[in-house]
């Protein structure tokens, strides 16, 4: 094991490099959470199998004694690489190929064609679904192509669980200039010329906050990284945590230097188990390494950092409540001000950042906080990841400077919009969910708004956590805002009555919309309680709350409208609404359906065309469950 | 007489867990995590205990019990079937694979526990695999892009392992 009190970061890179010289392949395996879902473990192990099978050397320790005269091969696993709906992903090196939907009956001929010979096995390659164009690796898939992958930059080449391959790219190099080098002002300083603002949400200027904390004089202060990501729809922060712990931890160790903390949690949401025993890794082999702990880089400071699981509340991604939460209480939000900067955990001066923020930080020191603002907006500086979801053709994370517009991240990175069988369509697209259940809608009139922070507060959204649902034009939007709206009445604490009592309202009044039973007064009181909760609630959670809702109701007014006055959803998805009719080309009178209806809403004679009493129909469905023609439509 | 003994072994499995964290409060979450872990739900008696042993009202300690998802103060089946209804699993139609296993397994909202102690079927808000929707996740198994289909052969399959019928 490496220990940095006898061995500089600079000779541990050394040695790597030394230890991979006698590799002569290098495969990747994609093993982030959405890959091994989809069996990259058990292409792993079919790889491994076959090299040496076929009499190869096979190595996936690095640190095992070798024979440097022979050709090796290695086997690896990295973190997310983003592709995930391509999944299970397989890269080889030097040759550059991107394999995927590799199964273990594939490794055979991979391991012979690609790793044995230089060829490439076709079949396992990209194929666009619009172009039919085959690509070879990332250079040339549009995905990856037209994405600015800084952040997430190597996460997805870097082994997350090797700490010696992080040093080697680099790593830790900024914490020990932080350390040894710079002042806590310093530190602040670069951080806020920088212009990185809070990757988490709100975007506050994350130099701002340090400094608020750092000019607290007090000998206890914490560092929090919050890995609460919560916001159906994103997974940023897992992917970072599972893919590149490292860089994390290093930007803690940055924050913790600028402000003048000795000690810091990770806040890992329970639903991640692998990024939780990844950071935990992550921390031990710092620990051991002596990079972490007492005396680091041998300035006599300390930092301890601790990981907290969190048990299953949306409410903990707000800073106050994560804090409770960390205290072991119910994880309620207290009001600001105090801000935790001044009175944070247990009371003492605290910074809360997300995990794409901290992961930013090392390679803002890296490269001079001039470096950072080379990519995105005047206000908002760099880049930034999103989960890109929903009705597009390619599902996954991606990372695009601020300012990239809609249309590029949807049509050309996402591969276009899908309908609801899969298939790409050019007159799909409805609308982008953006942000959450904190965000709202962007419709076909802003797909050419370059996204940034300021833009999108401007239409009525937010960045918030980048979680991007594109949505096709089958979706109801009043059910996508119930459906955030349950969410966030779900989670609501319970702590101050607007958010409480006013999302219940709120979503009994779109269950009216939708089960047909609202009146024109309805939009009026949906749009007034929605500002009510806005103004009066206590933290982030309440404030933005009604932001889905009255973001559809602004732009899709017209579909509420037809939910209310015609009594017609238009995408046909309100059951309560629908239509139920027989068609009288494909029924043949089989009486199937009469017999079946528990109401008795079905009349007609045997061979005979079939009728639904609509006034009796109470829309069950079993009708059209139990036709053999498809007779029965409007479901 | 096997019944307290077997209780006497029980309290001495969390007062283990309870000396892990130095009985400290701070750490109550994480306790109860533990404790879960090692029961699958948070008996009464054993929040009483965890109470009195971090010397705490137990309101406080049913309190923090009952304010996060994941604490459960009924016993769950031996199979926990979490379907993710995050939005991109929601708009791609998970909670028709909700349908699906209820309609298996004989469940519903309320009764969401099979009699046989086999499986529980629930919800939750998002597993973060979305580009992998719709996603359900089997006690620590994820699996991606499952219509009803493949669910109902996911449940044969747990089933024929466990040498029942379910």
């Amino acid at each position: 094991m490496i220990d940095v009190a006898t061995k500089t970061l600079e000779m541990v890179t050394e040695d790597y490099k030394k230890s991979i010289e006698s590799i002569t392949k290098k495969v990747i395996i994609c093993a982030g959470t959405g890959c091994i879902a989809s069996g990259a473990l058990e292409v792993f192990e079919a790889f491994k199998t076959e090299i040496e099978s076929q009499g190869l050397d096979v190595i996936i320790d690095l640190h095992k004694e070798k024979d440097h005269n022979k050709e090796h091969f290695h086997l690896s696993e990295s973190g997310c690489q983003g592709f995930c709906a391509m999944g299970p992903l397989v890269n080889i090196y030097p040759d550059k190929v991107l394999y995927v939907k590799v199964t273990p009956t594939d490794v055979k001929e991979i391991v012979e064609t690609t790793l044995m010979n230089h060829d490439v096995v076709e079949r396992l390659l990209y194929k666009n679904p619009t172009t039919g164009d085959i690509n070879r690796n990332h250079e040339e898939i549009p995905f990856y192509k037209r994405q600015k992958r800084v952040v997430l930059g190597e996460c997805g080449y870097v082994d997350p669980e090797d700490i010696e391959e992080y040093i080697s790219h680099g790593g830790y190099l900024a914490a020990r200039k932080a350390y040894a080098e710079m002042t806590d002002v310093e530190v602040c300083q670069t951080i806020l010329a920088s212009g990185l603002r809070g990757r988490g949400g709100g975007g506050f200027p994350t130099g701002k906050k340090w400094e608020f904390a750092r000019i607290e004089n007090n000998e206890k202060k914490y560092v929090i990284c919050n890995g609460d990501e919560g916001d159906p729809g994103a997974f940023m922060d897992r992917s970072l945590m599972e893919g590149n712990p490292h860089r994390v931890l290093e930007g803690m160790m940055i924050a913790a230097k600028g402000i003048g903390a000795d000690e810091a949690y990770v806040y890992v949401r329970l639903e991640y188990p692998l990024a939780v025993k990844r950071m935990k890794l992550a921390i031990e082999d710092a620990m051991e390494a002596g990079i972490l702990g007492e005396n680091i880089f041998g300035t006599g400071k300390t930092l301890h950092i601790h990981v907290m699981e969190g048990a299953g509340a949306f409410v903990c991604g707000e800073e106050t409540a994560l804090m409770s939460s960390i205290e072991g209480k119910r994880g309620m939000p207290s009001p600001k001000p105090p801000f935790p900067a001044k009175c944070g955990l247990y009371g003492k001066p605290t910074i809360i950042n997300n995990v794409e923020t901290l992961a930013a930080v090392p390679l803002i020191l890296r490269n001079g906080s001039d470096w950072f603002r080379e990519n995105g907006t005047a206000t908002s500086a760099g880049t930034k990841t999103f989960a890109l979801t929903g009705h597009v053709a390619n599902t996954g994370l991606i990372e695009v400077p601020f300012g990239t517009t809609l249309r590029e991240i949807v049509y050309n990175i996402g591969g276009g919009v899908t309908d609801d069988a899969g298939n790409v369509t050019g007159e799909g697209f409805k609308a982008v969910q953006i942000g959450g259940p904190s965000g709202g809608c962007l419709t076909e009139a802003e797909l050419d708004l370059p996204l940034d922070y300021d833009n999108l507060i401007k239409v009525g959204a937010m960045v918030g956590s980048g979680g991007l649902v594109v949505m096709n034009k089958q979706t109801c939007m009043v059910q996508i805002a119930r459906f955030f709206m349950e969410f966030t009445q779900n989670e609501s604490c319970g702590k101050c009555v607007p958010c409480r009592e006013g999302t219940k309202q709120m979503l009994s009044m779109l269950d009216s919309v939708i089960d047909g039973s609202a009146n024109q007064r309805t939009l009026d009181l949906l749009q007034e309680t929605g500002e009510v909760i806005k103004m009066a609630s206590l933290c982030g959670l309440g404030k933005t709350a009604p932001s889905p809702v009255l973001s559809t109701m602004e732009k899709f007014r017209g579909e509420y409208e037809s939910h209310i006055i015609n009594k017609v959803c238009p995408t046909s998805n309100c059951k309560a609404l629908a239509v139920i009719t027989i068609d009288a080309e494909l029924c043949i009178g089989c009486t199937a359906c009469a017999r079946k209806c528990p109401v008795h809403a079905i009349s007609g004679e045997k061979k005979q065309l079939h009728t639904i009493d609509p006034l009796i129909c109470t829309k069950c469905g079993i009708c059209a469950s139990v036709c053999k023609f498809n007779a029965v439509i409007g479901f | 007489m096997q019944e307290a003994e077997l209780k006497t072994r029980q309290f001495e499995k969390v007062l283990a867990i309870i000396e892990e964290h130095q009985s400290q409060r701070s750490r109550l979450i994480t306790i109860l995590q533990q404790v879960q872990h090692e029961y699958r739900y948070l008996p009464q008696e054993v929040l009483t205990y965890i109470a009195t042993a971090l010397d705490m009202p137990v309101a406080e300690v049913y309190g923090v019990a009952t304010f996060y998802a994941h604490f459960t103060l009924n016993p769950k089946g031996k199979y926990v079937i979490k379907v993710c209804n995050g939005t991109a699993c929601h708009v791609k139609g998970s909670m028709k694979l909700v349908d699906v296993l209820f309609d298996k397994l004989k469940l519903n909202e309320q009764k969401n526990t099979t009699d046989d102690m086999l499986f529980t079927v629930e919800t939750v808000s998002c597993l973060g695999a979305c580009g992998l929707a719709p996603v359900m996740v089997i006690n620590e198994s994820v699996y991606g892009q499952v219509d009803g289909k493949k669910a109902g052969e996911i449940i044969d399959e747990i089933v024929a392992k466990e040498g029942g019928v379910s």
